[in-house]
């Protein structure tokens, strides 16, 4: 036991002897998850919008004023011809374009109906199918207005039948990214802060040459990986600390779940990742390679966790493949908890799979960690 | 001029003798690229729904019929009381209800209107938003065939153009986007690791007392990667065009030109991490650390800049992804030429000579 202790005094004394390596560990993830949770939005706001209109009439005036008064859309430019406003929208500098043709409000009353050309830009397809329903709200309000003031009163009409829908978001209900957002991003700089410590730790005592000094010590091989990964484990459970209270004051995320529930299951997370940058470590002779292992690892486990883009939209293969992929299990964990106050029952079974990883990942690495040659 | 073409010889030893890293150096592009522009998507598809029919009567049963027909729900579960929806939260799998009023066929022939609420777990807000306009815009369908013969009049038809990319494929967003953060993190990691080894391992104050100038040094070591990244931009560049049917509208000269810019500013932000870094675990934290979140959240690759809070607009602006990507997609789905990219190429340019302007201030030339 005491042997323990004196390589993880020994492991936390190299950790904080390098000065460089603080504000790495503890402060930039922390800034990370306070600024950049603000920028992981998919609301499509301030769409540049410009029209051209050929028909200048009160009719055509009243459709723009529509898209005036709308929130999503600002700096109405208007442009005199078509060319002029797609050569805008190659530039970059306008989303949508709104073509009134000639005779917009002729044909309206003449024919009871008039055509409207709308030019999205749509290199973000997702961005651009919002910006599509927009559109249409303000036409569809724009259209029962019309109706309003052009039919005939005396016109006798079947109503048409109307199934009315009512939208109620639980959870978030003002559909607020950042509460979607911090969980996870602080999800991700746990597991990434861990990862990269313990992959590189046994591969830089490797490299540099003082592995094989600790190899002919008496100190057992359970000893001395259990000496080495706690100190990370530490430092994750530390840093999910500091995020969580950081989230609850700045970020005012909710915490409807029982706290002692993500601790207990952040405590068996960790493992899984400490295990696996040990295995890592034990594959590669340089911290160049053990960097790069992690780090295609990292990012594959980042953009499919479900973090930014859901699970349920990849693929069949894709979705088995994200069944090993623990910071998916993570991700969905703490979102289930902090956000809908799931309880024990609820993440049993992802618990109990994140179990499994956990002894799998640190046999495998104990298995293949060898003190001599 | 043969001392440096000796160095250079060097570093490609170094870097081909090391067989893994080379491999996971032209692996690793060609995996990530191919599972992200098949799996990542933010399109909805196959959504695990539940439904809760007060009513029970043709009028319900021809909706839910028809929700469950479009490939986007799937109807998992078939609930009958309300407080059972929490529950069916709470588990993670659903992620919308449909609760039916009581006599919904009956109102909507009676009063000509019938209410239905859509419940959303909103845990993921995109998602939520995205349901409920899918099922209203199949309310809407199944509205219109319902009024089929009464005339409407008065309305204004809109006919929506998309361009450049009509199919709104989530593809085209994502493949440059994977390109870039792949080139930007390869170069820039592999840059600082290799120029900080040298110091760490101590045979830097060998370089430094050789003949060899400091500045050929780093160009020496430069010059390796900036072939081995071209080949994984041109790998990547391949790929994109021939497995996901990525247009290249513009010149692919251009193209091919921009990335060796890109590459090149990478780079000098490798060599900038290498010289305020002493050891490669520091230089690996700061180029792991500091740049993934910042490249995949700020760039515009997941997340529209435009809609972000004015300050991080603003820092959004000196993440030099973000101009290679709208480059890339300005060159591979709009066709522009440098006309048009003259700006960001400028960026680009002057970001470059920052760098390296930084760097050779940095560098030091003296032991300590």
């Amino acid at each position: 036991m005491n042997i323990i202790a004196y390589i993880i005094q020994k492991e936390f004394k190299q950790i904080f002897r390098n000065k460089a390596m603080l504000p790495i560990i503890f402060i930039l993830p922390l800034l990370q998850l306070v600024i950049l949770s603000n920028a992981a939005t998919y609301e499509v706001k301030n769409i540049k919008f410009a029209y051209v209109d050929h028909d200048q009439t009160s009719t055509s005036r009243a459709l723009i004023d529509k898209f005036n008064a709308s929130t999503y859309f600002n700096v109405l430019t208007v442009f005199p011809s078509h060319e002029k406003a797609s050569s805008a929208m190659l530039l970059g500098n306008v989303d949508v374009v709104l073509e009134i043709p000639n005779h917009f409000e002729r044909n309206f009353i003449k024919e009871k109906t008039s055509d409207l050309g709308i030019t999205i830009n749509a290199i973000d397809g997702a961005a651009a199918g919002v910006e599509s329903g927009y559109i249409n709200q303000i036409i569809q309000s724009f259209n029962k207005n019309l109706k309003v003031t052009y039919r005939d009163a005396s016109e006798n009409v079947v109503k048409p039948v109307n199934i009315a829908s009512i939208a109620s978001f639980w959870y978030n209900t003002t559909l607020d990214y950042k509460t979607f957002m911090v969980p996870g991003i602080l999800v991700l700089l746990v597991s990434m802060i861990t990862l990269f410590l313990s992959g590189m730790n046994i591969v830089r005592e490797k490299e540099i040459g003082t592995l094989e000094q600790m190899n002919v010590t008496p100190i057992r091989k359970s000893q001395f990986i259990i000496g080495k990964l706690f100190p990370f484990w530490v430092i994750g459970m530390g840093l999910l600390t500091i995020g969580l209270i950081l989230a609850k004051l700045i970020s005012d995320v909710p915490m409807l779940g029982s706290l002692l529930l993500l601790y207990g299951y952040t405590s068996i997370y960790i493992l899984v990742i400490l295990g696996m940058g040990l295995f890592i470590s034990n594959f590669t002779d340089t911290q160049q390679q053990a960097m790069f292992i992690a780090w295609f690892f990292v990012v594959i486990f980042i953009l499919m966790s479900g973090l930014f883009t859901p699970i349920e939209s990849m693929p069949e293969w894709a979705q088995i493949l994200t069944e090993f992929n623990p910071i998916k299990y993570y991700v969905e964990i703490i979102r289930m908890v902090m956000l809908k106050g799931s309880g024990f029952t609820d993440i049993l079974p992802l618990a109990l799979k994140t179990l499994a990883y956990a002894i799998v990942m640190n046999g495998l690495a104990v298995w293949s960690y060898k003190k001599t040659n | 001029m043969k001392r440096f073409i000796g160095f250079i010889k060097k570093e490609f030893y170094h870097i081909f003798r090391d067989t893994r890293s080379l491999f996971i150096l032209f692996g690793m592009p060609i995996a990530q690229i191919l599972l992200f522009g098949f799996a990542i998507t933010n399109e909805i598809n196959n959504v695990d729904i539940a439904i809760l029919d007060h009513s029970k009567d043709a009028t319900t049963q021809e909706i839910i019929n028809k929700i469950s027909a479009s490939k986007y729900f799937t109807i998992d579960q078939l609930i009958t009381r309300e407080s059972d929806i929490e529950e069916a939260f709470q588990k993670g799998k659903i992620k919308a209800v449909l609760n039916f009023e009581k006599d919904f066929s009956k109102n909507l022939i009676k009063e000509r209107q019938a209410t239905l609420q859509i419940i959303t777990d909103a845990t993921d807000p995109n998602t939520a938003n995205t349901i409920t306009n899918y099922i209203n815009s199949i309310l809407k369908n199944y509205e219109q065939s319902k009024n089929k013969n009464i005339k409407l009049d008065y309305q204004v038809v809109s006919e929506t153009r998309m361009v450049y990319n009509p199919e709104l494929k989530s593809v085209f967003t994502f493949v440059p986007g994977v390109m870039t953060i792949i080139l930007m993190l390869v170069s820039a990691m592999m840059t600082s690791i290799s120029i900080t080894r040298e110091k760490e391992l101590g045979t830097m104050e060998i370089l430094l007392v050789s003949p060899i100038t400091p500045f050929q040094v780093i160009i020496g070591k430069v010059v390796p990667y900036i072939f081995l990244s071209v080949i994984n931009a041109a790998v990547i560049v391949l790929l994109s065009i021939f497995v996901f049917n990525m247009p290249v509208q513009g010149s692919l000269f251009l193209l091919g030109a921009e990335s060796v810019l890109f590459i090149i500013t990478s780079l000098a932000l490798g060599i900038l991490i290498s010289t305020i870094s002493e050891t490669q675990q520091t230089a690996m934290m700061i180029s792991l650390m500091g740049l993934m979140l910042p490249v995949i959240l700020l760039s515009g690759f997941i997340f529209p800049i435009s809609s972000m809070p004015e300050p991080l607009q603003i820092i959004s602006h000196i993440i030099p992804a973000k101009w290679f990507i709208i480059i890339i997609k300005g060159i591979m789905l709009k066709g522009v030429d440098l006309s048009f990219l003259w700006k960001e190429s400028l960026i680009l340019i002057s970001m470059t000579v920052l760098f390296i302007g930084l760097s050779i201030k940095k560098y030091k030339i003296r032991l300590e």
